[in-house]
Order: C-alpha cells, then sequence, then structure tokens
C-alpha cells in the first residue's frame, strides 16, 4: 500500500512537504487531481499518480496548467473535492481560468496549490505568486512548515467549502522539500460521483452574468477577511514594544532568531498564515502595541504594503520596515543567519557588517558542477546533428523548457533565447520577421503540448519562417519522467490512455515541410535537417528517441558500451563537439567510463579515425579497454 | 534541547538523500525533533545535492553560513564548496575519492589536489576526518554504500544526538532488504574511522 493511503490515525511519520501536502488532501477525501509537472511540487502529484493506482482518487497529468485548473475547477463545481497543483510558472498558464473562476466560486472545495522557488533553484523566475490571490480575490493560505501544510491542505477544502471559493494554497521551495516529523489524521472518504443543476445565469460568465458574480465574489472575500481575523493559522506570540509581522518559512527564522537573541519580553511576532484577505483588524491590534514593526517577507513586499495601508487607516505613525537596502530584499530567499542579523540590527541597533563576510570560503577557483545532459542523451545527438546541418549558415536558436535547455552550455550551446513554456514557437515567428538569420527553434514532447503547438498553429496561418525542432524523447523528463499525451502508456503497464502522434498533429496543422530522424543516426539525420533548413516557410523536424534515463528504467536492454581504441589520435572531437559525460581523460588520452556509456555510438561516428568502438562481450586479448 | 545542525553534500547519485533519511528516520525512532531539507535540483543530471538535517529544538530547517555543527561530503570537492557552512567547531568528514565535474574529467580546468582542499577547509572549521569511503563501501561489498560509510563515521564524532544503535536499527527498517547487511557493515566500517 501507498504510505500516504495509511489509514492509522496518530501514526507519526517522517514526510517531505510535498507527501504531508498530498497527505492533507487525502485526509480532506480529495476525489479529483490534476497537474502539469513543475518543480518544486512535482511529488505531490507523482504521490497523487501513485495514489490513483490503487484507491479511488482521480489523478491525471493534464496537458499544461490551464487545463488542470479547468477539470479541477468543473468536478468541484459538481460537489466533489478537487486539487490542482502547479509551480509558481504554472500560475500564469492557469490565470485566465482562475480570475473568473473566482467569479463563479465552487461547491466542493478547491484547493490550488501553488508552489514558488524564491532563488529559482529549478525555475526562470521568481515571481511572487501570492499577487494572484490579489488580483483573483481569492482566500490564501501558507504553511511555515511540513506539519502545518498537511494541515492547511486538509482545512484549506473545508475553507473553500465554507466560502464557495477556491483556496489558494502557496508554498516555497524551502516547505515543499523539507522534511518533519508529520502526525496522521483520519482518512475521509472521498465522494466521486456529483451533481449539476442547470443554472446558466449563474454558470456561464456573459457580461450580464459576471456582473452579478463580481458583486458575489465582493461579498466572499468580506466572509473570507473575517474568517482570516479569527483564523488559528494567524497567531501572535511573545511580548514587548517591538513588532514582527512573517509569513510562510521567514517565521521559522524570526522564531529562532528572537529566541537566538534573548528578545523575550522586548519583541513579538504575529505570524500570518490566512494572508489573503489581510486579517486587518488582528493587524491593527498588533501594531496598536508596537512602536516599530519589522515585516519579514521573502519576494515581493506584499504584506508590507497591505500594513503599511493599513496603518494609515488607522492613523498610527510607528515606522514599518521591510523591504530596504539596509533591511530585506526582494531578491533570493532568506536564511536563519540574515533573518537574526536584521532582526539584531533593527531592535538592537547591532553593527551586522562584522558577521556578514564579503566573501565565502572555499568558493573562489573551484571548478562548478553543472547540470549536464545525461551520458548517452539523444538532445547531445539532436543538437549535433543541427550544429552540423546548419554549418555556414547564420543562425538564432530559439529554445523552450526541458531537459534540452542544458543545451545552452558549452560544448553545444545550443540556446539563444528563451522566456516561458512554449516559448520557441512564437519567439521563433517573431525573430524571422526582423532578423536575416536562419531561426531554429527547440522544443520537447512535452512542451509541444502544453503551448508550443499553439504557436505552430500561429506559424502555418501567419506563414512564419522557421524549423522547429521537436525533441521528442517519449517523456516529460526533467521533472522526473511523467506521462505526456505523446507517451506510450502500455510501456508503463498501464491501460485506459490514449496516446497522440506529434507527427500526425504536425502533418494535420498543415506544417507544410516535416520530416522525423532518429538522432543517433548522425548522417541521416544531418542530411534530413539540411533540408528542413532550406525549405521556405515553416518546416518540421521530429528528433525521435527514447530518454537514456527513461529508457533504463523501463528495462529496456541496453546497448553496448564503447571503449576508445588505439586507433585513436588524440583529435577529441569527442570531447570537444559533444562533451558526453561518459568521457574521461586518463593519463593524457581519452577514455570512456563502460559505466556510464549507454551505448548510442554518436561518438563512434563524431570520431576522424573511427577509434571509438564496441566492447564485445569477450574482450579479445588485444584490445584496450 | 541542544540544537544539532548536520550539512551532507554531495553528488547527484551518491545517495545522499538516504544518508539524510536514515538519520532522519532514527530521530524520530529515539524521539528526538528533527527538520531537514534538501536541494536536489537537477540531481540526475550530475548536478550536487544537499541536505541539512536539524536536531533538536530549532524551527528552521535551513543551516546558514558558519553554523554547521558537522559537515560531511562524498566527495572532497563538494566538502570544501559547502565549507562556508563551518566554523571553527565544526567537524568535517569526507570521503576523498574525487568524482571530477566533466570539466576536469576531460582537463580543461584543474581539479585541486587533496592537500589544497584539506588546508582550505582546516582554514575554516575546526577538525577534519578524511579518508576513501568509496574503498570502504567497496570493502563492505557495495561501492553504493559511501552513503553509510559516510553516516557511520559521522557517528563515530559522537556529535549526533541521535545513537548508534538507533542508526543501526533505522538502517535494518528503511533501508532495501537485500542492501541491509552491506549497509550495516559500511555503517561499522565508516563507525571505525577516527575522528
Amino acid at each position: 500500500m501507498h504510505k500516504l493511503l495509511t489509514d492509522e490515525p496518530g501514526k507519526k511519520m517522517l514526510l517531505l512537504g510535498n507527501e504531508a501536502i498530498a497527505r492533507g488532501a487525502i485526509e480532506a477525501g480529495v476525489a479529483i487531481t490534476a497537474a502539469y509537472p513543475g518543480t518544486p511540487s512535482s511529488e505531490i502529484s507523482l504521490n497523487f499518480f501513485q495514489m490513483s493506482q490503487e484507491s479511488d482518487l482521480y489523478f491525471e497529468y493534464s496537458v499544461n496548467e490551464k487545463v488542470s485548473l479547468e477539470v479541477t475547477a468543473a468536478a468541484a463545481n459538481t460537489g466533489v473535492r478537487a486539487m490542482c497543483v502547479m509551480k509558481h510558472v504554472g500560475m500564469n498558464v492557469a490565470a485566465d481560468a482562475l480570475v473568473t473562476l473566482a467569479y463563479v466560486g465552487v461547491r466542493g472545495g478547491l484547493v490550488i496549490l501553488v508552489a514558488d522557488d524564491p532563488f529559482m533553484f529549478s525555475s526562470q523566475n521568481e515571481q511572487d505568486s501570492r499577487y494572484y490571490a490579489k488580483l483573483a480575490g481569492l482566500p490564501m493560505l501558507e504553511p511555515s512548515s511540513v506539519a502545518e501544510a498537511k494541515e492547511m491542505t486538509r482545512q484549506a477544502f473545508d475553507l473553500s467549502e465554507q466560502l464557495q471559493e477556491p483556496v489558494i494554497l502557496r508554498t516555497t521551495t524551502r516547505v515543499n522539500h523539507s522534511t518533519d516529523v508529520v502526525e496522521l489524521g483520519p482518512i475521509s472518504k472521498a465522494e466521486t460521483r456529483g451533481t449539476f443543476s442547470r443554472n446558466p445565469m449563474r454558470y456561464v460568465t456573459i457580461p450580464a452574468v459576471s456582473r452579478q458574480l463580481h458583486v458575489r465574489l465582493l461579498d466572499n472575500l468580506d466572509k473570507a477577511m473575517a474568517v482570516a481575523e479569527q483564523s488559528p493559522f494567524n497567531f501572535s506570540e511573545g511580548s514587548g514594544p517591538g513588532g514582527i509581522i512573517c509569513n510562510g518559512v521567514s517565521y521559522n527564522y524570526v522564531a529562532d532568531a528572537v529566541q537566538d537573541l534573548n528578545l523575550d519580553g522586548q519583541v513579538k511576532i504575529l505570524r500570518l498564515g490566512f494572508t489573503h484577505p489581510l486579517p486587518e483588524q488582528l493587524i491593527k491590534d498588533f501594531l496598536g502595541g508596537c512602536d516599530k514593526v519589522l515585516i519579514v517577507e521573502e519576494g515581493e513586499p506584499v504584506l508590507e504594503e497591505g500594513i503599511k495601508a493599513l496603518a494609515q487607516e488607522a492613523k498610527m505613525t510607528m515606522t514599518i520596515s521591510g523591504k530596504d537596502q539596509a533591511l530585506f530584499s526582494r531578491l533570493y530567499e532568506f536564511d536563519p543567519a540574515l533573518v537574526r542579523e536584521k532582526i539584531a540590527f533593527y531592535f538592537m541597533g547591532a553593527d551586522t557588517t562584522a558577521t556578514s563576510s564579503p566573501a565565502r570560503p572555499g568558493q573562489a577557483g573551484l571548478p562548478p558542477r553543472p547540470p549536464t545532459l545525461c551520458a548517452g542523451c539523444s538532445h547531445r545527438a539532436a543538437f549535433h546533428a543541427v550544429k552540423k546541418a546548419a554549418e555556414g549558415l547564420d543562425v538564432i536558436y530559439p529554445t523552450d523548457i526541458g531537459c534540452y535547455t542544458l543545451g545552452m552550455l558549452p560544448p553545444l550551446g545550443m540556446a539563444d533565447f528563451l522566456i516561458c513554456m512554449g516559448s520557441s514557437t512564437g519567439t521563433a515567428a517573431g525573430f524571422s520577421r526582423t532578423l536575416d538569420k536562419k531561426v531554429i527553434a527547440f522544443c520537447g514532447d512535452s512542451t509541444f503540448f502544453h503551448s508550443a503547438m499553439a504557436g505552430l498553429v500561429n506559424a502555418v496561418f501567419n506563414r512564419h519562417n522557421f524549423t522547429l525542432v521537436i525533441l521528442d524523447n517519449g517523456t516529460t523528463a526533467m521533472t522526473g519522467h511523467q506521462p505526456n499525451p505523446g507517451v506510450d502508456m502500455e510501456k508503463l503497464g498501464l491501460s485506459g490512455y490514449g496516446r497522440i502522434d506529434i507527427a500526425e498533429v504536425v502533418k494535420a496543422l498543415g506544417v507544410p515541410h516535416m520530416a522525423v530522424i532518429e538522432p543517433y543516426k548522425l548522417k541521416k539525420s544531418i542530411a534530413t535537417l539540411k533540408e528542413a533548413f532550406a525549405f521556405e516557410g515553416v518546416s518540421v523536424v521530429i528528433a525521435r528517441e527514447l530518454c537514456a534515463l527513461y529508457a533504463k528504467s523501463l528495462k529496456i536492454p541496453a546497448m553496448k558500451p564503447f571503449y576508445v581504441s588505439d586507433r585513436c589520435r588524440n583529435h577529441k572531437d569527442c570531447i570537444d563537439q559533444l562533451g558526453c559525460p561518459a568521457f574521461f581523460i586518463k593519463d593524457g588520452r581519452v577514455a570512456i567510463d563502460p559505466d556510464r556509456c549507454t551505448g548510442c555510438a554518436v561518438c563512434a561516428q563524431v570520431c576522424p579515425e573511427n577509434a571509438i568502438l564496441p566492447i564485445k562481450i569477450k574482450a579479445s586479448p588485444g584490445d584496450k579497454i | 534541547m541542544k540544537v544539532t545542525r548536520v550539512m551532507i553534500v554531495a553528488v547527484g547519485g551518491q545517495g545522499n538523500l538516504l544518508a539524510a533519511k536514515v538519520l532522519g528516520e532514527a530521530a524520530l525512532l529515539a524521539g528526538i525533533e528533527v527538520r531537514m531539507s534538501e536541494i536536489h535540483g537537477m540531481a540526475q543530471r550530475g548536478g550536487v545535492v544537499e541536505s541539512a538535517i536539524v536536531f533538536g529544538g530549532a524551527r528552521s530547517s535551513l543551516i546558514a553560513d558558519g553554523e554547521a555543527d558537522i559537515l560531511a561530503g562524498f566527495e572532497p570537492l563538494e566538502t570544501l564548496r559547502a565549507v562556508a557552512k563551518c566554523n571553527k567547531n565544526t567537524v568535517v568528514i569526507t570521503s576523498t575519492a574525487p568524482l571530477p565535474p566533466f570539466a576536469a574529467a576531460v582537463g580543461k580546468v584543474a581539479y585541486p589536489d587533496f592537500s589544497s582542499v584539506q588546508k582550505q577547509i582546516l582554514n575554516v572549521a575546526g577538525s577534519l576526518t578524511a579518508f576513501d569511503a568509496a574503498e570502504l563501501a567497496r570493502e563492505a561489498g557495495n561501492v553504493m554504500a559511501v552513503n553509510m560509510v559516510i553516516l557511520g563515521a559521522m557517528a563515530a564524532t559522537r556529535r549526533l544526538p541521535v545513537s548508534e544503535e538507533h542508526i543501526r536499527e533505522t538502517i535494518r527498517l528503511k533501508t532495501r532488504q537485500n542492501f541491509v547487511e552491506t549497509n550495516l557493515k559500511a555503517f561499522e566500517l565508516g563507525l571505525s574511522q577516527k575522528s
């Protein structure tokens, strides 16, 4: 049985934040779940996916975040409990659905989890998703710890039903990827069948309906504020003339700092966990007992702006500080020492210059260890083929989001522009209109279905001029091999799924030139790519080869690894052009680690001396391995 | 209870997260408060994996620069890269077996020699125990058991609030059944490292 389905209330388990969130939803009796994978939220959907195979829970990997929200929004409007999960930038994709869904509301509880990534450990920006609660007018909860994340998830469903609105549960990487001891609660049985009474004047958002629904939303916001005023997720502790208001993981750093600095009796803390709408009276009451206030929040000054406005309303004149040159930055994430230092500075006048060392020891001159495309990665083969086929052309390479984004690093250097999921095709169109360059764009299979497909439709219609290379490795590799509509689910032993062939889609979209390559076959691939690059208009080349890691996990028999034979003249083209991590230099000679080599044979085709050969099962005595 | 902060650094695939999990589960078994956090972005793509384990009553699961009580590295370069987490009382444990990043493996950049790594670590930290954990893991019967060897060496420092017996019991209960024997052997080999 899946560990998160353990029905032993009171049992203590060590859980990752994302597991705790999934467990909270199970305890609440969630019936319908959907997600597009995205770090740092990915393990929530993975656990839903696994649990759906051994319980009543429905989970789907939706094609993108907007669709996942629509699926769960409709389910919640039939009265069942639903949850959708996304990373912060996924909320941008889902935002169109989100804002009007707030007007319509829900009947069954709907929890929308959005995972922010301060410092951008694995994201293209560090936007603060709390603004979405303001934008849409929806209640928002923010846990500080893993145990609280489970509890908030569970209660968010009740809150959603009480207010008849979706609830946004906002986390940051340090909650999602922290581990804590969590006490299990009872599991509620999920209601999996819903009902829907036809009422277009309530559910069909034409202007006349929406004018009424906006009134409803504002009423609900007032109700939400009344709940926030009483919510146990907003609490204060300690006493003193100084005040700190904080949210999320910052609260942990604040609580530790107040203790470490012996500020008991001098500083009190207001921890806000129900952060939108702000509990106005609670905050005013807290401010009333303070002579100066520090707001500790990662990201944007969301609390700070709200609290300063409240103080103005209440004609309070104490100093309220937060984002400031001498205090907190909007950049990156906080840590316990930083928060302690700023609290000491703000409340004790401590000089902070001594403690913040100018240079971190042990960093200068160390060889970096960037993530790289795996040994035998089919993307490396495709990039090399594209580079060879484009020799002599002046090229710009708009790319997209996936493992292949790592192709920007040397020696491949195959990425010139990237803004978001699916942007390969749209940006390729723009570049082709203003540059006298050949435009060659890259996207992956999952990214194609997520949103790059729309840009391709646009390109066919508007007669743009570029080549799109779809790097189809048969899985959503970067986030941990989740399925996408192009994946053969039978291979995973799962039935009940359809499968969409990307080549058929491309043909059906009317792309005038399309070809499929097997990127490990370099010569043929290069010839096919050259034809596509020479084509005036939209051309698509699908590079089809399974992700090497995924193939391994599917237990597809491995090919024989290769070795560098005596014929090697040390040109090092293999290293300089491909940079496959299976290579290393030993005693000045190129060598291949047979444990890492997947036998893709791409380097063997690049070697000018044909010196790279497959290891024979029984090596003959003369062979150097 | 006194707060003990343990930082574990490794290259993706070395089993850092399992080592952290064993410490966490051992704390749960022993009834000691524990919080952990990890950064494992792109671990499968050869990046760095960091785990922080905070025992005792602290609420934060992060370890700031200068605040680790123990720093354990599965790879010498990564141990050095994390040395900013140390102070003059920090006990550092590192495997000496290098896993050079690609650019170093193919000779494009220099991989620091161990004497320089050692010197730079001791400039910041209190003590250093260094040994070839990969060799000990092989001796135990599985080169993948570097994590268990390092766990043993951490236990040998006597700075962990969880007992050796709690760790052994956790290895028995929470690591894969067919590896338990090798894992325990690797743990004992690590434990015999002098610190």
